[in-house]
């Protein structure tokens, strides 16, 4: 692709890394941020009117599992971290360096290696091979590592690597074939379900070697308040660990479940409202470092079946900025504190010069209208699938306009006249 | 007998269901409305000509994706005795095995124009699943570990020959509650109506936070039967248990085994009930099961076919046209 003519996005609130959002300009020039905050355009340079919407760093989704374009332009995410659990998984580095390259020019997938071949958890797989491809990362999958000298090798390897290792902590032992969280709802219907404990138990091992490596460790998604509990202290201690969610374990408890409805399946399974409260304390108090869309989208032969037949995972790209924002209005965190979970701390680290508006960093834009209202349709959704819990649910929050490397690749549709 | 409740109301505001997915969401009078109706078919089916004429011409598929002797057979019995065409659709003979999803098996089965689709399934949700899709009354004869209603009626109605009043009555039922539909479906049901009702395993079967089902859990069985009326003991579904949740049958017998010296601790006049299929030595034994005076383990299987005609009676009143039945 040819490198974008220089572009300036004029009159518009930029997003910094620090500080609230402040009235002024970014010049892209190079695919790269060459100048932020009160420029006038150079002869020759485009011009965006931002009309005073958000300037905003694109999104970097940490943690999907389907690159789905139109999913994720919509949503504004110009990144994203694919998950090993494909089909076949990225145990190879072929397939590695393939994932790598499919999204481009117009967005940028960090293929995540698996830990071990066909995520079995069991046999390491050529992790430094697959960091040559191109994976920005090493991911056990939506599944639990039993073996914890396996994992203590996988992190040490990582660490030599200077790669992060992203766990999935729910102890398999516990967790078994459970659909839900053990409570008062599994037990009403009848699901399999193990202990929100499973978590946490998960949490404790893998902070555990990660001290004992050196490794960073990030958990894509911690969801119970014991196990936050544990990160909280793991941090305080200066262990690299970070954390991440997706908006349905801070929106949804498992109250959601009543009906069967498949769309509330998740992995994580959704925990009771205790727990959805801790979530929200830790993304205020910084515990929380990333939340993710955690992207899957699932056809009815997926997720027309019954509960526990059903495969877990959600359509996420297109409410993750909109569900983060309820958080902005809620007073739980603010503007600048949202992009640097929804983008920042997922750029540092996956170690990519993106994520956040600074000049050098790749000029991945969005323009944001944090308050436009709309609806959540699931039967209008760009994403390739419409499975999505917030179904007919109002939302705040669009994306206008997105730049990947300085060029505009995806704009909103004008509502007719 | 007389009725628990005075009068009901016409038509089908007595009961106001499409079908019958699970004794949740059922009103106290919509169950005993229900027992009410099975009266008669508890008569009928004790005379030498035990045929009515009703459901002549109807077509009832029995779809059963889990193996089942005794439920199949009732609920086919039921619909024998109605007049109704009665299909049998099992599993291990269904294009189930051919990968067909179970949607499409359920529309194939719509589209057949069945007038009532019975339903076992093993995943907790299926039948809510099939009947949100198809156009006729669905039954659930057994959904996972969720529910399983008719077991549970049949065992009311057992219950009610038996002893004048739920009112304060007390159940002990013990066994794998963890992975009983059939514990799920009583409890309801009976707590509805006003029972006392105590649940009893070992922790491993014990589901989490059940209290919140008006229950109160016990993990000694000695405990659990001072003082009861009734004793449902159900039997250890090895086939669900994912691990190893007991030692061996031969401990749970120890603990939780029903033998004569522990049914002493019960009422004297204790009843014991169980849902079959038994499993004698292991949660009961057999001088237990067989006591002619204590076990109602076979009138339970009498008020089964009668509860199915019941339900199949009253969910087919609309198509048929009965009056007041909308």
């Amino acid at each position: 692709m040819s490198i974008a003519p220089p572009l300036v996005i004029a009159n518009g609130r930029l997003v910094l890394p620090e500080g609230e959002p402040a009235k002024g300009s970014v010049r892209c020039e190079g695919g790269r941020i060459a100048a932020i905050g009160d420029i006038a355009p150079e002869p020759g340079d485009a011009v965006v009117d931002a009309n005073g919407a958000l300037i905003a760093p694109g999104l970097v989704d940490l943690g999907v599992f389907a690159i789905d374009k139109p999913a994720f332009h919509f949503g504004g995410i110009t990144r994203a971290a694919l998950m090993p659990d494909q089909s076949p998984p990225l145990d190879f580095p072929a397939r590695v360096r393939f994932a790598a390259q499919s999204g481009k020019p117009d967005f940028w997938v960090h293929p995540l290696a698996a830990a071990t071949v066909a995520l079995g958890g069991e046999q390491l797989a050529e992790i430094a091979l697959m960091l040559d491809a191109g994976a920005r990362g090493v991911a056990t999958g939506r599944r639990w590592v039993a073996d914890s000298g396996t994992m203590l090798r996988i992190m040490q390897y990582a660490a030599m690597l200077g790669l992060p290792v992203v766990s999935h902590a729910e102890d398999g032992g516990l967790s078994g074939h459970a659909v839900a969280t053990a409570g008062e709802m599994a037990t009403r219907l009848g699901l399999p379900s193990a202990p929100a404990e499973a978590e946490a138990l998960a949490v404790a091992r893998d902070i555990a070697l990660a001290e004992m490596s050196g490794a960073r460790l990030h958990f894509r998604q911690v969801t119970t308040g014991a196990a936050l509990a544990l990160v909280r202290a793991a941090k305080a201690r200066g262990v690299p660990v970070t954390a991440g969610v997706t908006p349905a374990h801070f929106m949804l408890s498992d109250l959601a479940l009543a009906d069967f409805r498949t769309f509330m399946r998740m992995s994580p399974p959704l925990r009771p409202e205790s727990d959805r409260k801790a979530v929200l304390e830790a993304v205020a108090d910084g515990t929380i470092d990333v939340i993710s869309s955690g992207h899957d989208p699932r056809g009815p032969e997926d997720k027309r079946l019954p509960f526990a037949d059903a495969e877990p995972g959600m359509a996420g790209a297109e409410t993750l900025l909109p569900l983060t924002l309820n958080l902005v209005r809620d007073g739980v965190i603010d503007m600048t504190r949202a992009f640097d979970l929804l983008a920042g701390r997922p750029a540092a680290i996956l170690d990519v010069k993106a994520g956040k508006l600074a000049v050098g960093a790749e000029a991945d834009i969005a323009l944001v209208d944090p308050d436009q209202p709309w609806i959540v349709d699931s039967d209008k959704m760009a994403a390739a699938a419409g499975n999505t819990p917030f179904d007919k649910q109002p939302v705040q929050g669009r994306v206008l306009a997105l730049f990947k490397g300085g060029a505009q690749v995806w704009a909103k549709k004008k509502a007719p006249a | 007998m007389t009725s628990l409740v005075a009068s009901y109301p016409a038509g089908s505001a007595a009961f106001p269901h499409r079908g019958l997915v699970g004794i949740a969401g059922l009103a106290p009078h919509e169950i005993l409305f229900l027992l009410e109706e099975a009266e008669q078919w508890v008569k009928l089916n004790r005379l030498p000509q035990k045929h009515d004429n009703r459901l002549a011409g109807l077509t009832i598929i029995n779809a059963f994706f889990e193996n089942s002797t005794r439920t199949l057979l009732s609920f086919e019995i039921a619909g024998k005795r109605l007049g109704a065409d009665v299909v049998n659709m099992q599993a291990a003979q269904s294009s189930i095995k051919k990968g067909e999803t179970l949607i499409d098996t359920a529309m194939t089965l719509n589209a057949m124009h069945a007038d009532a689709i019975v339903i076992r399934h093993g995943s907790s949700g299926a039948v809510q699943l099939i009947a949100d899709k198809v156009s006729c009354p669905v039954l659930n004869a057994g959904d996972g570990q969720h529910e399983h209603p008719t077991q549970a009626l049949l065992d009311a109605l057992t219950i009610r020959h038996a002893k004048k009043e739920f009112n304060g009555l007390k159940v002990t039922i013990c066994g794998d509650i963890l992975h009983s539909r059939v514990a799920r479906s009583n409890v309801l049901c009976l707590t509805a109506l006003g029972a006392e009702v105590r649940l009893c395993a070992p922790p491993a079967l014990m589901p989490a936070e059940v209290e919140q089902m008006k229950v109160a859990p016990f993990l000694d069985f000695d405990a659990a039967l001072e003082d009861a009326d009734v004793v449902m003991m159900l039997r250890l579904q090895m086939e669900r248990m994912q691990g190893q949740f007991i030692p061996s049958p031969r401990e749970y017998h120890h603990l939780y085994g029903l033998t004569p010296e522990r049914l002493a601790k019960a009422k004297p006049d204790a009843l014991v009930m169980h849902p079959g299929p038994m499993n004698r030595g292991v949660e009961i034994d057999s001088n237990v099961a067989d006591m002619a005076d204590r076990s109602l383990i076979t009138r339970q299987v009498e008020m089964g076919v009668a509860i199915r005609m019941a339900c199949l009676d009253v969910l087919t009143r609309k198509v048929r046209g009965v009056e007041g039945w909308t």
